[in-house]
């Protein structure tokens, strides 16, 4: 059948039009061979625009089309949707990007530049073939990765709705970040109170299997259809037997750091993190448990009357079968101390963020009494903000968590602690969210002091009497334009969020990106901000950057309802444009066979030819690049029609 | 006149378009001298369409793809990169100069980057002047 193709040119209001001659444009690609018509209008995806291009498929009998527009990454669907309805393969569209790629990039050139977008596109449209989008089942189990308050609300969001969610969390509880807080910003609800009832309903979820002390080993699949390895690491006590008594913990002899006290408090090498914890098993760790460094002692297994203890268990590979992922792994906590001149580690009484939060809660090392490393109670306070947010030394991005923190560590202070003198150094308040300005209006009438200015040294060096034996934070009050010197007992910064140690280990097992500030990127900033460019893979909560937890909550419930509107539909389209080998041209060299990343060609012996398996084939299009007999072709994105379209661009 | 040369950039549909797509969005200037052909993956660029493109009066040929470790198909960039070392030795030997032919990382996220990269490849290319294939 010969090619009729008719060219749509959008203006984009002057998104395009501004710069692009789209009339000559026009012109120009109603010259070209096989256009039979060419129209530009306002908006090609509006109502109207899409009703242009039915009508001429129908009325002039189009057989291929070509939308010079936007990104195809961003209305070819759309386009594809729009040649379905008018009766068309949706395979027979070509767009030309020429807004991304050109008016938005060019001071100069774009309408030339346009002209060649355009040929090119009708050049290689010629080529392009009906393809059928083939439907495979969903698999309606989910994989939620990380158990913070991200993870345990798209668990539960899907698992109220009676599918399986298997969720991994690599700590020996759920839990998170939020766990460790104290009060939480602007309404001081108890972290733990609100937490806790989340936590102990996924514990007993039937649609919940859950898997602590786990991590990710391997993922393999596609949307719909992934098989995914999760490692359960050896935790040497019997997750059936144990009662939780706690009975090992008391009587284990060694003495830890406790990462959940971030470091204020010491656990046993046999623990559970913190009392509430799910499940209430114990872990041994392996790094600091004396039988397993000398060889001697099992005071816990003397001790467990459950007979729990078991040194013999080993890791356990489990394989599960998924439809969707969610990504909620969360934040780490910015380390100060290369920020020397702020004192952390130097210093005894210059504290974290996360460390203050321990400090104030009533379950912390402290009892919740604020009170510095040699036990008295702190007088004055200075809270520091953005150490390592809005600084192009670390992180450039707001944390936006931290302004609202340090408000509420003020009000934290002036409960605890009444006639305490309490400073906040900050750059500018950010106050954004709902009850937020409310929440800093109350703290200023509660008299804290605010100081605007980024500081530049903690110091101990007193240069008067008042000074001696305090912390001397030394600023400049750009409000007031003078340099102040404040001494004080205590000080706390307000530490960044920032990505996780192993973020890009993390991103290349599942296949998708980070963005340049190193959290995962979303498919899109602000329409699909749970969505990753693979599909079948959702992220939820600070893994996708900074966020507060009503933003993470609405996140996660937002990414659960993504994976619960593939599971209801129950089936999904994948790619159709796969690769296909021509059994007459092949000579059998085997060449393809290797290069597939997917194992997706195997070799016919009968017929001494490849054949692809196209359930397995991902249409990258490799071995089509490497075929010497050139008898591959990558559908869609056929050899001829790249040839073509590099004579197009060419013009 | 002033020489105006023609680059054609082969662009990977996960990585480097989507970062040429964010160069868009953020409306990074650059010079509007390449001219890109979406391919799934680098790997799908095939040696033939660099000298087609060269054959065709292109004076630079760009090919993006995802850093390596990070391609949509595991492996695809590490193709293309083989294929380009034996490719830009054979191109030595037609006379074509090695910095007509360019293979880069570019992620979605580094619109910057690949605003950088088209401008260095065309100040390059204008350095060395038209393509004239040794006859």
């Amino acid at each position: 059948m010969e090619p009729r193709i008719g060219v749509y040119i959008c203006h984009c209001g002057a998104n395009i039009a501004g710069t692009i001659d789209v009339e000559a444009v026009t012109q120009f690609a109603q010259g070209l061979g096989d256009v039979v018509v060419a129209r530009n209008y306002k908006f090609m995806c509006s109502d109207p625009g899409q009703a242009l291009i039915k009508n001429d498929i129908a009325e002039l009998g189009l057989n291929r089309v070509v939308v010079a527009a936007c990104s195809p990454r961003m209305h070819e669907p759309t386009f594809r949707r729009v040649l379905q309805e008018a009766g068309l393969n949706l395979y027979l569209l070509e767009m030309a990007n020429i807004r991304e790629h050109d008016s938005w990039v060019h001071e100069n050139g774009t309408t030339e530049k346009a002209k060649a977008l355009v040929n090119a596109a009708v050049k290689k449209v010629r080529f392009h073939q009906p393809l059928e989008a083939r439907e495979v089942p969903f698999n309606p189990n989910t994989l939620i990765v990380g158990g913070g308050i991200a993870g345990i609300q798209a668990a539960l969001e899907i698992a109220d709705s009676e599918h399986r969610v298997y969720l991994v969390e690599r700590e020996p509880s759920i839990g998170g970040h939020m766990i460790q807080l104290d009060k939480t910003f602007p309404t001081l609800d108890c972290s733990a109170c609100i937490l806790t009832p989340k936590m102990s309903a996924v514990g007993s979820h039937p649609f919940i299997t859950l898997f602590t002390w786990s991590e990710i080993e391997e993922v393999s699949g596609f949307i719909g259809n992934f098989k995914v390895k999760i490692r359960k690491k050896a935790r040497y006590v019997d997750m059936d037997k144990c009662t939780g008594c706690g009975i090992c913990q008391e009587k284990c002899p060694w003495k830890v750091e406790s990462e959940f006290d971030a470091g204020l408090a010491q656990r046993k090498a046999i623990y559970t993190p913190f009392p509430q914890a799910v499940p209430n098993v114990p872990v041994i760790d392996k790094e600091h448990c004396a039988y397993f460094l000398k060889g001697t002692c099992r005071a816990c297994e003397k001790f467990c009357e459950a007979g729990a203890i078991n040194f013999d268990q080993e890791d356990e590979v489990v394989e599960v079968e998924v439809g969707a992922i969610i990504l909620a792994t969360g934040y780490d906590v910015f380390d100060p101390t290369p920020i020397t001149q702020y004192g952390y580690g130097k210093y005894g009484n210059v504290y974290t963020a996360l460390e203050f939060e321990r400090l104030c809660n009533s379950a912390g090392p402290t009892g919740g009494e604020i009170i510095l490393r040699d036990g008295r109670r702190p007088q004055s306070v200075a809270i520091i903000h953005c150490v390592g947010s809005r600084d192009q030394n670390y992180h450039e991005y707001c944390s936006r968590v931290c302004c609202m923190y340090s408000l509420k560590f003020s009000h934290l202070i002036r409960e605890k602690i009444p006639e305490a003198e309490i400073y906040q150094f900050y750059i500018d308040m950010r106050c954004f969210g709902k009850g937020f300005e409310e929440f800093y209006k109350r703290l200023s009438d509660e008299g804290v002091n605010f100081i605007r200015g980024k500081v530049a040294q903690v110091t101990d060096q007193a240069i008067s009497e008042e000074e001696q034996g305090k912390l001397i934070v030394c600023a400049e009050d750009t409000l007031l334009g003078n340099l102040v010197r404040v001494p004080v007992d205590m000080v706390v910064l307000s530490t960044a969020l920032e990505p996780r140690r192993d973020v890009e280990e993390v991103a290349r097992t599942f296949s998708i990106t980070e963005s340049q500030d190193g959290f995962f990127l979303e498919r899109h900033p602000k329409l699909d901000p749970m969505a990753t460019m693979t599909d079948g893979i959702f992220i939820a909560g600070c893994c996708q950057g900074p966020k507060d937890i009503p933003d993470t909550v609405a996140q996660a419930s937002a990414a659960a309802t993504r994976a619960l509107s593939l599971i209801s539909r129950g089936k999904v389209e994948i790619e159709a444009a796969t690769a296909v080998i021509d059994e007459e041209l092949c000579s059998g060299c085997k060449t393809c066979i290797p290069l597939c990343p997917f194992g997706a060609i195997s070799f016919e012996e009968e017929k001494k030819t490849s054949v692809v398996n196209e359930a397995l084939c991902k249409g990258c299009g490799t071995c089509a690049a490497a075929c010497p007999s050139g008898a591959i072709a990558a559908r869609q994105f056929i050899t001829e029609g790249i040839l073509a379209q590099i004579e197009g661009v060419l013009v | 006149m002033n020489f105006e040369p023609k680059i054609v950039g082969f662009l990977c549909n996960w990585c480097s378009y989507a970062g040429a797509d964010l160069a868009g969005t953020s409306r990074l200037k650059y010079p509007p001298n390449v001219r890109v052909i979406r391919v799934m993956c680098s790997g799908r660029v095939d040696p033939l369409f660099v000298l087609k493109a060269f054959a065709s009066g292109a004076d630079g040929v760009l090919i993006c793809g995802c850093h390596p470790g990070d391609c949509h198909y595991l492996e695809g960039n590490y193709k293309a990169l083989r294929r380009v070392t034996l490719l830009r030795e054979m191109l030595k030997q037609l006379g074509v100069e090695e910095e007509r032919l360019r293979l880069d990382w570019v992620s979605a996220s580094e619109g910057d980057r690949f605003a950088h990269i088209v401008k260095e490849m065309t100040e390059k290319i204008k350095e060395l002047g038209p393509l004239s294939i040794r006859t």
